[in-house]
């Protein structure tokens, strides 16, 4: 049994590797479109707030899973094909995005009125309002949801096995698929997910212990 | 080439999406019962308990929140019966995850809500001379529900989206409806658009619903 699970471990890293990948480009793309959508729900003209709203809205009601399907299924019918990989990691990057504009949203909510109107006051413009005022205080209130958030990706790039990619998940179902392995297998991979997962939320916290001394 | 919409076939099989909107409810309600009664019984046995029993729970509700969900579903239906000898249906597995799952979430949240009961609360259930059982039963617990009450609504309509696992190892609920519908009719758009808009239909009824419940037993501030 052992010798069969060693055996498998070069794929199984493979699928790893997969995993993270998925991760960091869901985690780095959502964050850009997030915060630009965000600052547009924030601060956008009626109509963009509306529609980031509604986007936002839409997206976190339904489950990650349909998402996923709508993208992979759907897009061909509306003419665009994507290779799997990049329909998974749209829709992931979608469920993602809609978090992060809610994050950026109560982050530059929580910080109060007078520091915008000070910042106009004194002849800032917009965007240097935004870059040197609101964006450097409201950053500590996003970021530990935020690193919590990240987790969440992890997690959720495992749904990508159901497309056919071979990540980690994928990786253990093949591998239980040929040795019939089945628990220490599933156990295997809960601890390697387990271990990226709770690193991460150990950073977090001692980002959030580190951020904690700025109060207001 | 343009994709003509054409809903036809949708209401022809939309049974298969309505008993699964149904099924994934049912799945929901049940494990979010059971995960409270976990959640209740571990967070009251927490805050009193000794570093080993601490350590131990936290274990699980670490392990739990660390772990994809598909994974735990798959560990609990296709890894558990090959170890213990029990039989059980997808179904019934499902919901064996999904309660567990709930039960870590919620452990966490209770905890923090009984820390959350006013200390003046207790001191005054024992000055007019309840016991420890009787303070936990009509002060601790009632107060603490109350506070924890957004938590669980929160946690419930998370719940019923991640049913949506369930249809991995074919549950009959309604994401594996949508997926039927796709494979046999190829009628992919239109099938996520209707189940889409049950899912955010219902997902905001029960928000709906819940906030008010929430507003009756609001704690008193």
């Amino acid at each position: 049994m052992l010798g069969q699970i060693l055996y498998a471990v070069p794929f199984l890293a493979q699928g790893f590797a997969i995993t993270l990948w998925v991760s960091l480009l869901v985690v780095v793309l959502s964050l850009i479109a997030g915060v630009a959508l965000g600052v547009g729900l924030v601060y956008g003209p009626a109509p963009l707030r509306w529609a980031v709203r509604i986007f936002s809205d839409t997206i976190r009601g339904i489950p990650i899973l349909v998402l996923m399907f709508f993208v992979y299924y759907g897009l061909p019918a509306a003419g665009l094909h994507l290779q799997s990989f990049w329909a998974a990691v749209l829709a992931l990057t979608l469920f993602k995005t809609a978090q992060v504009v809610e994050y950026v949203r109560g982050a530059v909510g929580s910080i109060p009125k007078g520091q915008s109107e000070a910042a106009m006051a004194i002849g800032l413009t917009f965007r240097q309002r935004l870059t040197s005022v609101i964006f450097p205080q409201a950053f500590r209130r996003f970021l530990p949801p935020w690193i919590n958030g990240v987790t969440d990706a992890v997690k959720g790039s495992a749904l990508v096995s159901l497309l056919g990619i071979t990540d980690l998940m994928q990786a253990i179902n093949q591998v239980i698929g040929r040795t019939y392995e089945a628990m220490p297998l599933y156990i295997l991979g809960a601890l390697i997910y387990f271990a990226v997962n709770y690193a991460l939320s150990y950073a977090s916290r001692r980002l959030e212990r580190r951020f904690a001394f700025i109060r207001d | 080439m343009g994709y003509a919409l054409n809903f036809n076939l949708i209401w022809r099989h939309f049974d298969k999406l309505w008993g699964g909107l149904l099924l994934s409810l049912e799945l929901a309600m049940i494990s979010i019962a059971i995960g409270t009664v976990i959640g209740l019984v571990l967070a009251v046995w927490y805050v009193s308990a000794g570093r080993v029993v601490r350590a131990i729970i936290a274990a699980y509700v670490e392990f739990i929140r660390n772990v994809p969900l598909i994974l735990l579903v798959y560990l609990v239906f296709y890894g558990l019966p090959t170890v213990i000898d029990l039989a059980y249906n997808a179904q019934t597995s499902f919901v064996a995850t999904l309660s567990l799952y709930s039960g870590a979430y919620l452990v966490e949240v209770f905890r923090s809500g009984l820390e959350a009961v006013p200390r003046g609360q207790l001191d005054a259930g024992k000055a007019i001379g309840l016991t420890p059982w009787q303070r936990l039963i009509h002060v601790r617990l009632p107060t603490m529900l109350r506070i924890t009450l957004p938590a669980l609504s929160n946690t419930f309509i998370s719940l019923f989206k991640d049913t949506s696992i369930a249809s991995v190892i074919s549950v009959p609920e309604l994401t594996f409806g949508a997926q039927w519908i796709n494979f046999n009719t190829f009628r992919i758009v239109e099938v996520y658009l209707v189940t889409t808009a049950m899912y955010l239909v219902t997902g905001y009824i029960l928000l709906f619903g819940l906030r008010l419940i929430e507003r009756r037993f609001r704690a008193a501030r």
